[in-house]
């Protein structure tokens, strides 16, 4: 038992995903099992408290994954604690190393996000409006606490030291298999690395115009996945799709684009990128034809900020430095 | 005591930069408040370097290129041109004044034509103030 890699996993303001698609290495799992001891693994799979973690010696741990971002107080400390527990730090999927869906609530206030779900969507019931409170005196001798919701997200790396980033909402389980594998073997990039196959989606995607051998011409129209259906063998964006594979890491191994779906960045930004989004803007831009065709996409997406930063509103410092001060 | 803005100009280097040369040439006033990048085409600036000015507290982000139909590379006018339109409505959308980030078309022999680009963005900047994110440059606060 003794050589065994102890191993955690922690769930911080995420939806489990990421967790699924470790489980889901199947057989997989069950092998490297001879190999990783599970020490924590909480709230979702294993039985052990909070308390447990916190009871650990300081480096106990020698790999400890954390999937989600920082949302509520609950989510610091238990990152906080991990991190104190721990030899090797891993931010695992697109919350942890970017932000992710969910911090795209940075762009509302606190009030409009709980307006929003504890008042006015659709599946609400709260006729008297209330609104969670972080502290309850339950017949005025019993005080109840929950964890509070904190004014803006943040990544793992915003909050403490972080060894590796693994990018991917979720990682695909495909990915994490030759990632404990490299792990087990002690294949490890230097500190502060992503651990990845370096590739861009493109590099991977079938439809891509240098391996099937078309020209590359500039995008005259722009459409929404709404406008029609794909041609299943060409490049998304030749066709006027916006797609972010030229940027985003491909250890999916382009599955959104082997079903039609344009990427939208969940892997991360392949290696040299600072600013996820902005960098998008760049790529996608200079493949538009002229200025009315960028009017275009401005005009039939919307929200550009929710367009370039599906998944990495937090990572940008700039959209960091506005969330910050929004509750000002 | 008014304040004076920061902004962080980019420069390419066949015209504007040229062109604020000739501004100094011709004597003509400008206010102090520009530090120039000088960049081998307005092509080369990258989204990620205005959003970085901005994020690091510069006041405001001037890019300067050549006229339609000058660029030394062919179409770097015009991919700048693309990207920071659709940049423009990124910083909006974000939360962050659209004004403070100006694309301008200056060539090498409009050296007041520079000078008074300088002037009236200084001037629109001082009635917007500081950058939120960092509350400016420290001067005249």
């Amino acid at each position: 038992m003794a050589d065994k890699v102890k191993t955690a996993f922690l769930l911080a303001g995420g939806c489990a995903g990421c967790e699924m698609s470790v489980v889901d290495l199947n057989e997989g799992l069950v092998d490297a099992l001879a190999h990783l001891e599970i020490v924590f693994w909480a709230p979702t799979v294993a039985d052990v408290k909070y308390k447990d973690l916190e009871d650990m010696p300081d480096q106990f741990i020698d790999l400890a994954f954390v999937d989600g971002m920082i949302r509520n107080s609950e989510n610091l400390h238990t990152v906080k604690v991990l991190r104190q527990k721990s030899k090797v730090l891993v931010a695992f999927g697109a919350c942890a190393t970017l932000g992710g869906i969910a911090a795209m609530g940075d762009l509302h206030t606190k009030e409009e996000l709980f307006h929003q779900a504890y008042k006015t969507s659709f599946s609400t019931d709260n006729p008297d409006g209330v609104y969670p409170t972080p502290e309850y005196l339950l017949d005025g001798k019993y005080n109840l606490t929950i964890p509070t919701f904190l004014d803006n997200c943040s990544t793992i790396d915003q909050v403490v030291d972080v060894e590796y980033y693994v990018g991917g909402c979720p990682p695909h389980p495909a990915f994490v298999g030759k990632l404990v594998g490299a792990i087990l073997v002690g294949n490890l990039p230097p500190a502060g690395s992503w651990l990845t196959g370096g590739k861009a989606v493109c590099d991977i995607c079938k439809r891509n115009p240098a391996i099937t051998g078309q020209e590359r011409l500039p995008v005259g129209e722009i459409k929404r996945t709404i406008d029609g259906a794909p041609d299943l063998e060409k490049c998304l964006l030749q066709q006027g799709y916006m797609c972010f594979g030229p940027v985003t890491q491909g250890d999916c191994g382009a599955s959104c684009l082997n079903v039609n779906i344009p990427c939208r960045g969940c892997g991360g930004p392949i290696p040299g990128i600072k600013d996820f989004g902005a960098r998008c803007v760049s790529t996608l831009a200079s493949s538009m034809a002229n200025e009315d065709v960028a009017a275009q996409f401005i005009e039939k997406y919307n929200n550009m900020a929710k367009m370039f930063y599906r998944y990495s509103h937090t990572a940008s410092k700039f959209n960091h430095r506005i969330a910050e001060r929004k509750e000002q | 005591m008014s304040f004076t803005p920061n902004i962080v100009g980019f420069a390419c280097q066949w015209c504007t930069y040229a062109g604020a040369d000739l501004a100094g040439n011709l004597r003509a006033k400008y206010p102090p408040s520009i530090k120039l990048i000088k960049v081998p085409c307005s092509g080369r600036v990258e989204p990620e370097y205005v959003m970085e000015a901005f994020a690091n507290g510069a006041d405001g982000v001037l890019i300067g290129g050549c006229h339609f139909g000058d660029c030394h590379y062919k179409t770097g006018n015009h991919k700048t041109a693309n990207r920071m339109k659709i940049l423009s409505q990124l910083l909006e959308d974000s939360g962050f004044e659209r004004d403070r980030f100006r694309l301008e078309w200056i060539s090498g022999a409009e050296g007041y034509r520079f000078a008074e680009v300088v002037e009236e963005f200084t001037k629109e900047l001082q009635e917007m103030g500081p950058n939120p994110l960092k509350g400016g440059n420290g001067h005249g606060r």
